[in-house]
């Protein structure tokens, strides 16, 4: 017997901003649209992220960043997430991004970009096209 | 973070789709976190692949310690267990939790959010958390957690706590994968324990009354203490009851002190053997009661029981026949 397969994604607070209101009313729509939402809390290290997303095996990890330095703290949580063995891990970037900066996002690693102001219904989708197909080989 | 002894410079390596349960297993238990995390996904998801997973995690099993940390709602838990996991560190024990909350009985999905009362440990490659939501199993804990208890064990940790939230028949069901069950309750305990009585009185191997710096904490103490000695008098072990302010990590000792003193007794006593195996058989209860329920619903929601249903609906039969008609029962 097997349960049905859900899917687990993380959403994490990297750097130094402290404001997650946002990131919980994402972390409360996903959960409304039936996924399993692992919240690590604010001012989070790359590395201890890079490590809950080993833990949880979640299929993406949700960065919320309010700071501006969200180019670098990309970076640094792929980089981190590679050396933890969690590869296959999509990443997705949200909060004040201009536009201009999408681009070097995406060069990054990120496989999307919600800046705010998306709306939470295309957010929601954009999150079950990537973790569909959810099962673990 | 992990990586390989001897070789601490090399990445550790992605558990890569299709590697087998065996190699990501020999991984694991050399400390990687991502193999590890796979694996308590194929045992989330069931069927074949968790089949195979339980196949080569038994005959490594068998060496760990499981405690499962239970009470109401706001009780401080998760930074209990926190705390108590620090202080099993500082005895270079390997510890593994799994924190389980419940999902929306709406959407299925679910937010898992005990982790962040654990923080202090993130970096440590020798603490391994994992966020569990119930799936819709009822009674409280996931069908999936006495097997993920035993790909821990596999995986090397020395010590397996079980975190959850103790509502209904939760208590008791914690009590059902864990070999030391601790109740944590706050002070003006009362009330919570009144409404789950029997269950989290009996279940207790151990009681902590954290947040022990309100008012009320040695009242609280008092009135436990009274209580075990008229309810379970004639049970050959008394859970101490510790007290314990969580959050300024105040206790923590005392409380490890007291879970090595239940699972010592329960090592000199059989009750450690005893209780193991006869979770074994209440697992395989529980696993064979949801497939006849799953079986059940699948009869149930067969379009042949439309004349049935339109018999029911004309008062023709009462819903005991048209349950025994179902079953093809002749009473």
């Amino acid at each position: 017997m097997g349960a049905p397969v859900t899917a687990r994604v993380l959403v994490a607070k990297p750097g130094l901003d402290g404001h997650d209101r946002g990131a919980k009313l994402v972390s409360r729509a996903l959960r409304d649209a039936g996924f399993e939402v692992i919240f690590t809390g604010i001012r989070q290290r790359a590395e201890e992220i890079a490590a809950i997303a080993a833990q949880e095996d979640v299929q993406v990890v949700g960065l919320s960043i309010l700071s501006g330095a969200h180019v670098a703290l990309t970076r640094k949580v792929m980089d981190a997430l590679r050396a933890e063995g969690a590869d296959d891990v999509q990443v997705v970037v949200g909060g004040t991004i201009p536009q201009r900066d999408v681009p070097l996002l995406l060069d990054a690693g990120a496989v999307a970009v919600f800046p705010t102001g998306t709306p939470l219904d295309d957010l929601v989708a954009a999150m079950r096209a990537l973790t569909a197909g959810a099962a673990r080989a | 973070m992990s990586s390989a002894p001897g070789n601490p410079a090399a990445p550790a390596p992605a558990p890569s789709p299709g590697a087998g349960a065996a190699e990501l297993l020999r991984r694991a238990r050399l400390g990687h976190a991502a193999s590890t995390g796979r694996l308590l996904s194929l045992v989330e998801q069931g069927g074949a692949p968790a089949r195979e997973v339980a196949r080569v995690a038994l005959p490594l099993t068998g060496s760990c310690f499981t405690v499962g940390i239970t009470g109401p709602p706001g009780a401080g838990k998760s930074t209990l267990t926190g705390r108590l996991v620090g202080a099993l560190r500082a005895r270079a024990a390997r510890v593994a939790v799994l924190a389980v909350d419940p999902s929306s009985p709406f959407s299925g999905g679910a937010i898992l959010g005990d982790r962040i009362r654990m923080q202090e440990h993130a970096l440590d490659g020798s603490v391994f958390i994992r966020s569990m939501a119930t799936r819709g199993h009822l009674g409280g804990l996931s069908l999936a957690v006495p097997e993920a208890v035993r790909l821990l064990d596999a995986a090397g940790f020395d010590w397996v706590l079980v975190e959850t939230v103790g509502v209904g028949q939760v208590e008791v069901e914690v009590a059902g994968v864990a070999d030391t069950t601790v109740v944590v309750v706050n002070p003006g305990w009362g009330d919570d324990v009144q409404a789950a009585k029997a269950g989290l009185l009996e279940v207790a191997d151990v009681f902590v009354v954290n947040k022990a710096d309100r008012p009320g904490a040695a009242q609280s103490r008092l009135e436990l203490e009274h209580m075990l000695t008229t309810s379970r008098a004639d049970r050959a072990w008394r859970p101490p009851v510790v007290t314990t302010v969580a959050c300024e990590d105040l206790g923590s000792r005392e409380f490890l002190e007291a879970l090595n003193r239940h699972l010592t007794w329960s090592e000199r006593s059989g009750q450690l053997v005893t209780g193991r195996t006869g979770r074994l058989w209440t697992e395989v209860e529980s696993i064979v009661t949801a497939r006849l329920l799953a079986r059940a619903q699948v009869r149930l929601g067969d379009p042949q029981t439309s004349e049935v249903r339109s018999l029911l609906a004309a008062r023709v039969l009462d819903p005991w026949t048209a349950a025994d008609r179902l079953l093809d029962v002749t009473s």
